[in-house]
């Protein structure tokens, strides 16, 4: 905890943005709607990362106040999107998003 | 620096193997190990409230969410455990989106933000944990949290109140009944007795 931070804050940047990457590419590769549901979490998480590094960087609290307010909206997120999941499945017994299309044109 | 890179390592490795596994438990479990690790990154970056937050918040109640929903889909359906997957497909298309959106990113960065951010200064010492006025430690955030950013405090506990709302009314029992649209409700009609059969 005392040694000291060496770590420019653009490598925590270069992180966030590649676990922000990882994720984009499983909502766009995966069909499984709860797997969707977990690389939007670490979307949300690498935001968190950049936000609460450029609060360390200027020693400022409101990128962790911002964190925070990140981590309840990725709640009520999760929340939803899983009751969602679950109503689809319970209608028409299908896990796959690309057959979830009733309202299509 | 070595504890970054190998937190930075740790990390890509289980968001990788989260959106790489086949089954959604496996997933599951590669995300409580990226939460995890994460924690500890805040808690480098002195950020000890976020540190607890992400324990309880994500690798405690989120994560059980998830894992109760897949018990409770797959209970009785076999295909669920494994899930659709079309990853051979839509692979080279996605991988080459994401670089190029991560080249650009980290173009940018090269090119303005980079040169311009300070460097680290560290203001908490062993020992000051949890005392006010040392940035980052849970007296300080939460004299900020109730003080300057009461306002977004408060519209947290009513963003926390419309998800609650929208949970019960979306897996209550009752399906809701279509109010227009005539082959809607026609399809509504046809599949009820699906849903009452499983229940």
């Amino acid at each position: 905890m005392s040694a000291p931070m060496s770590v420019d804050v653009s490598y925590y940047v270069a992180l966030s943005a590649v676990v922000f990457f990882i994720g984009l590419g499983g909502v766009i590769l995966r069909r499984n709607p709860l797997i969707m549901l977990m690389s939007i979490e670490l979307m949300l998480n690498a935001a968190n990362i950049a936000l609460i590094a450029f609060a360390r960087a200027w020693t400022n609290n409101a990128g962790q106040i911002f964190a925070f307010l990140v981590i309840t909206v990725a709640a009520a997120e999760a929340a939803i999107g899983l009751a969602i999941v679950i109503v689809v499945f319970r209608r028409s017994k299908n896990v796959d998003v690309d057959e979830v299309a009733g309202l299509r044109g | 620096m070595t504890l970054f890179w190998v937190l930075a390592i740790l990390l890509v490795t289980t968001a990788v193997f989260t959106v790489t596994r086949q089954s959604p438990v496996h997933s599951v479990v590669g995300l409580l190990a990226n939460f995890v690790l994460l924690a500890v990154l805040y808690l480098t970056l002195n950020a000890e409230f976020i540190f607890v937050m992400q324990i309880i918040v994500y690798a405690g109640a989120i994560l059980v969410l998830f894992v109760f929903v897949i018990n409770l889909l797959s209970a009785g359906t076999g295909p669920f455990a494994e899930g659709p997957n079309r990853m051979p497909r839509a692979f080279v298309p996605t991988v080459l989106i994401a670089l190029i959106g991560f080249a650009f990113l980290i173009f940018g960065l090269a090119r303005g933000a980079l040169g311009i951010l300070p460097a680290h200064t560290a203001t908490s010492q062993g020992g000051d944990v949890g005392q006010a006025g040392v940035f980052g430690s849970v007296a300080d955030f939460g004299v900020a949290l109730f003080s300057t950013y009461l306002l977004p405090f408060e519209i947290t506990a009513f963003i926390l109140m419309v998800a609650v709302i929208g949970v019960v009314v979306l897996a209550s029992d009752a399906a809701p009944s279509p109010t227009r649209g005539h082959h809607v409700r026609r399809k509504v009609h046809e599949r009820e007795p699906i849903a009452k059969a499983e229940r």
